[in-house]
Order: structure tokens, then sequence, then C-alpha cells
């Protein structure tokens, strides 16, 4: 079986408690995604802070509706980028695209991925890259959108 | 395998599909023919031999080889009709199910004694898939019409209380589904079809998930118009039916036009055939339409009554088994009445797409998802659900390596 490879022990844990979960105030800008094969969705907020005139991540809050894969995607996003300078940050998301590109042969960075390591195995279903997608990319649009605001 | 109604080992046999491996090396248990069937050999085998034998552009050329795609294309054509108990000259050939509603759709926003006009009402249902909703809900847009709907009841059934008042004397159309690809609900279509034809309404069944399921007589049915696709049928991708009454098509302008559907064309303006060719622009799928003669053919072979029988063994099977599971709750009606072979459900901690992993890992394919269906599974209160699908190809055992393969999600995910 290689159900074990794409549900490690992380995604599973991050799935049955997810961090950073349910809807926060203040926020720069919130954005609702939605998967339209699987109606999964998400609705994220994004509050920025300046720091030394660099833009940071204060806070990712977000609710969502979905497989393990998605909500699990989502919490360790927000582990990430919570507290990073946004540039940072978008290295990090830019990372995990390419990891989730990878159709299983990725070479993650731990260092730089952390817990989303864990998603290697998921890359190689194709079926399921959207979902474990859907929390970034909204996090991304949410980011871009606040920045807007901020300009 | 043998049941009753079908010998099924032998209909196995010849789906080459259902002979591999899946994942695992696991034999594939294809539970998903909801979404597109597997094709059998007789099918593969007139497509090649279209293409090998008699390969011309058909109505056109005067040689042999274009006579005899013609003869393949409109023999099509004549097998398409005699399965509806319906005239050749009431079958157009088009994409698929989905195109046939559009071009129904176009055909009522275009000028005509047809033609939907503001302040008129178009009736559809929540349990319609997307293909016989979002082309009403944009004719409606285009016309200033106003769309309304038949609710669906917590068991999956259409609520018809109210179907007098619903159909008023501004209904120009009540379009439904003759066979829903989530619960499997079979609707009332001739009641409907009386209703509506009582206060002058058209009538357009979706039948592409009884058509290749139950027997279907277009009289009975009452509906003016009926669509379906080949390939969730046993023929091939790439064609499907337009069903229409002939004095409705005659009334009908073209939706795609250039080539192929003419009279007489001036830089000017052009005229056009009558139907069915009106509605068939370009080259055909001639070996499509071979495909979905074959298939036909296999269906015939089989016996529509026995095909639906079998089926309705296979579901019931299928809901006792699911109902004995503990967190397992089945979309839709709870017996075999007046519903088909698309069983949805549930599984309670379980995601639908965790659900359909475990089981794809198991090598048992099934549908997770919305299954195009949005309005209705937010109508039953839920966001996704797995569905399995059966067909003339499937058997007990299958139904039971389901119910096996949800226990063994349950229990990887804890909630079992």
């Amino acid at each position: 079986m290689q159900l074990e490879s794409m549900y490690q022990d992380i995604i599973l844990d991050h799935y049955r408690n997810p961090h950073h979960k349910g809807l926060r105030d203040p926020f720069d800008a919130e954005v609702h995604h939605v998967n339209p094969v699987c109606g999964d969705e998400v609705t994220l907020r994004v509050s920025l802070k300046d720091v030394n005139g660099e833009p940071v991540v204060e806070d990712v809050s977000y609710d969502s509706l979905g497989c393990s894969i998605s909500q699990a995607s989502a919490s360790v996003m927000s582990d990430l980028v919570i507290g990073k300078p946004v540039a940072e940050a978008m290295t990090i998301s830019q990372a995990f695209l390419e990891l989730m590109q990878s159709k299983g042969e990725g070479q993650p960075d731990e260092g730089l991925l952390e817990d989303a390591v864990a998603f290697v195995g998921v890359s190689k279903y194709p079926a399921r890259i959207k979902c474990a997608l859907l929390g970034w990319m909204a996090w991304k649009d949410a980011t871009a959108q606040a920045m807007e605001v901020a300009q | 395998m043998t049941s009753v109604h079908l010998d099924v080992e032998a209909v196995r046999a010849d789906f080459p599909a259902l002979a591999r491996t899946v994942r695992n090396d696991k034999p594939l248990v294809y539970l998903d023919s909801g979404a597109t069937s597997q094709k059998p050999v007789q099918v593969l085998d007139a497509v090649r031999s279209a293409y090998e034998q008699h390969n011309a552009a058909a109505h056109r050329g005067t040689h042999l080889l274009g006579e005899e795609a013609t003869d393949l294309y409109e023999g099509a054509r004549a097998k398409v009709a005699a399965f509806l108990a319906a005239r050749p000259d009431e079958v157009v050939f088009t994409k698929n199910a989905t195109e046939a509603v559009n071009l129904v759709a176009y055909a009522l926003s275009a000028p005509g004694r047809l033609q939907v006009r503001a302040g008129d009402e178009v009736l559809i249902t929540e349990m319609e898939h997307h293909a016989n909703l979002v082309p009403w809900q944009q004719l409606c847009e285009r016309t200033g019409a106003t769309l309304r709907w038949l609710d669906v009841t917590p068991e999956g059934r259409l609520d018809l209380d109210d179907l007098d008042t619903m159909i008023t004397g501004r209904t120009r159309i009540v379009a439904v589904t003759h066979q829903s690809n989530v619960t499997g609900t079979i609707p009332p279509v001739a009641e409907i079809a009386r209703a509506a034809h009582e206060k002058g309404a058209l009538v357009l069944a979706d039948g592409a998930q009884s058509v290749p399921h139950q027997p279907v007589d277009v009289t009975a049915l009452g509906a003016d118009f009926l669509v379906f696709s080949s390939h969730k049928m046993l023929g091939p991708y790439g064609i499907g039916v337009l069903f229409g009454r002939a004095e409705l098509l005659e009334a009908m302008p073209p939706f795609l036009t250039g080539g192929s559907m003419i009279e007489v064309v001036r830089m000017e303006g052009s005229t056009f055939l009558p139907p069915p060719q009106r509605f068939e622009p370009g080259v055909p799928a001639i070996a499509e339409a071979a495909g979905l003669a074959a298939a036909v053919d296999y269906l015939t072979a089989l016996g529509m009554d026995n095909v639906a029988a079998h089926e309705e063994s296979l579901t019931a099977h299928a809901l006792d088994a699911l109902r004995e599971i503990d967190g397992v709750r089945i979309l839709g009606p709870d017996t075999t009445k007046d519903r088909g072979g698309a069983v949805a459900f549930e599984v309670d901690g379980v995601h639908p797409h965790d659900v359909g992993q475990v089981l794809d890992e198991l090598g048992i394919a099934v549908r997770t998802g919305h299954h195009c269906a949005w309005p209705l599974h937010r109508a039953l209160g839920v966001q996704a659900s797995t569905r399995a699908s059966f067909y003339v190809y499937n058997t007990h055992d299958e139904v039971d390596a389901l119910a096996d393969g949800i226990r063994y999600a349950q229990r990887f995910f804890g909630t079992g």
C-alpha cells in the first residue's frame, strides 16, 4: 500500500488539529477560493505589518471545508508564513508549488519547507495537487491584494 | 458471476479495460460508469473498421467510400431512432448531451415561433446536472425570462406538490432529468410532461443517465426533447443525441452553421436544409456514429429490460451493504423504486476525496466531489459525496469490494 506515502502522520496530525484555523480580525484582505472539481472551499484573511519598511505577514486566518490534504496543507501553510517577511514567504510558496509539480520526484529543502515536505507523496497524484495548493493559492492572492491596499 | 438477467462473465470478456490491473496490481473494479462507461470490443472494432474500410466524408463525394461512410452514418441514425422508438428524422447527432441542451436553449432564444421572451418562464429542477441547468440560466439571461425550479425533498425526490402552480401559462419549457446522476432518482417525466403540455409548455428530458440503463420509448416518455451521450452507453466519445419532435425541430433555427447544413448559399444570405441535417454542420463524426450504432446493437442484444433488472439487483445489494456500515449516509432514495444505479454517499468523518483515494488504492474506481450537481448537493446538505455507479459488467462481488473498501477507509482515518 502506498497510502502511507500520501497520508503521512504529519498530514493527518494537521488535518485532525489544524493550526491557526478560524477567521480573525483585523485583516487587510480576504479571499474566497474554491476547487471547482470537488467543491472544496477556503475563506482566508491576511494581515500584514510594516517592519522597517518591509511587509511582514502578521496573521493568516482561514475557514475551510475540504479533504484531509487541503485542510492539512492550509494548516502547514499558516505555520510557515506567519511572522515571515512577505518576500520570504513567497519564496517558500514557490518552493512548495515546485514540490507539488515534481511528480513525486522532488528533493524538498526541509529547512525551508519544514512540515510541508510531507506533501511530496501527494505530488504523485495529479487529482490531489489542487487540494494541496488551495490554501497556498488563497494566501498568495490575499497577500497580493493586501500589498495593493498598502500601496 | 452469472446473474439471472445477464451472463455477466460473458459480458465482461467483451471489455478489454476490465482485464487490466490498476494500482498495486489490483484488478480494476470500475464503479464510475455514471461518468463514462467502458467500451466493448464490438464498439472498438466498429470504430476501427469505419476508419480502415469506409473512411470518407459522409454526404459528399461521388465515390464508393463516400457512399459507405454515408450509409454508416445514416444507418447509425436509424439504429438510434429504433432504440428510442422514434423516427430517424427526429434524431440529431450532436457532440454530446451537453451540446444537445445548448442547441435547444439557443433555438429558444433565437427569432421564431418558439422564441422565449422577457416575462416568460423556464422551469428546471434542483436535481439537474449542470449541463441541464447552466444553459437555461444563460437562456434566461439572454431573453429576460425568469428561471424557476422544483425543489428536492430530503429523500432526494422531486417535490411535485406544487407542480401545478410552478408550471404557469408563462412557462415555455420544463427541463428535467430522467435519472439523477447523483441519487439515481427517476422523476416521473411522463406526469411532468402531461402537466406541462396542459399549459402549453415544452419538455426536455435529460436522458444521459437513463437511456444507457433502462428501456426508453420517446412516445411513452412524453418529452418533446430527449438528450443523451454515446460515451455513457458503451459508445465512443464525441457523439451525442438530440431527439426532438419533428414539428419542433422543423420550427427551430440552426445552432452551429457552415457546410453540410445549407440548402443554397449566396453572398446576400443562405437557406438551410430540413432537420436533422440543419443541425449537423461540418463533416460528421462517422466513426463515432458507427461505434454508437454498435453500442446500441450490443445493448439491444442484451435487452434493455435485462440491463435495468441487473442494475436494480446491484443497486439493491449496494443499498443494503452500505446501510450496514455505521457512519455511512446514502444520498437519495433508500429503495430501488424509481431509482437507478447511481449510489452516492457520505462517510462520517472522512472527506469524499479521501474515501476515493483509499478506494483507488484498492483498485476501486468511483467518483468524488459534487458530480456536476452542486445545487443538488447543497439541497441535500452536503458539500460533496462519493458515488458508485453500476453497469452491465458489474458484479455483486464488486459491490462487496466497495463496502469492504469503505470500512478500510474508516479504519485508516480512525473513524470506523
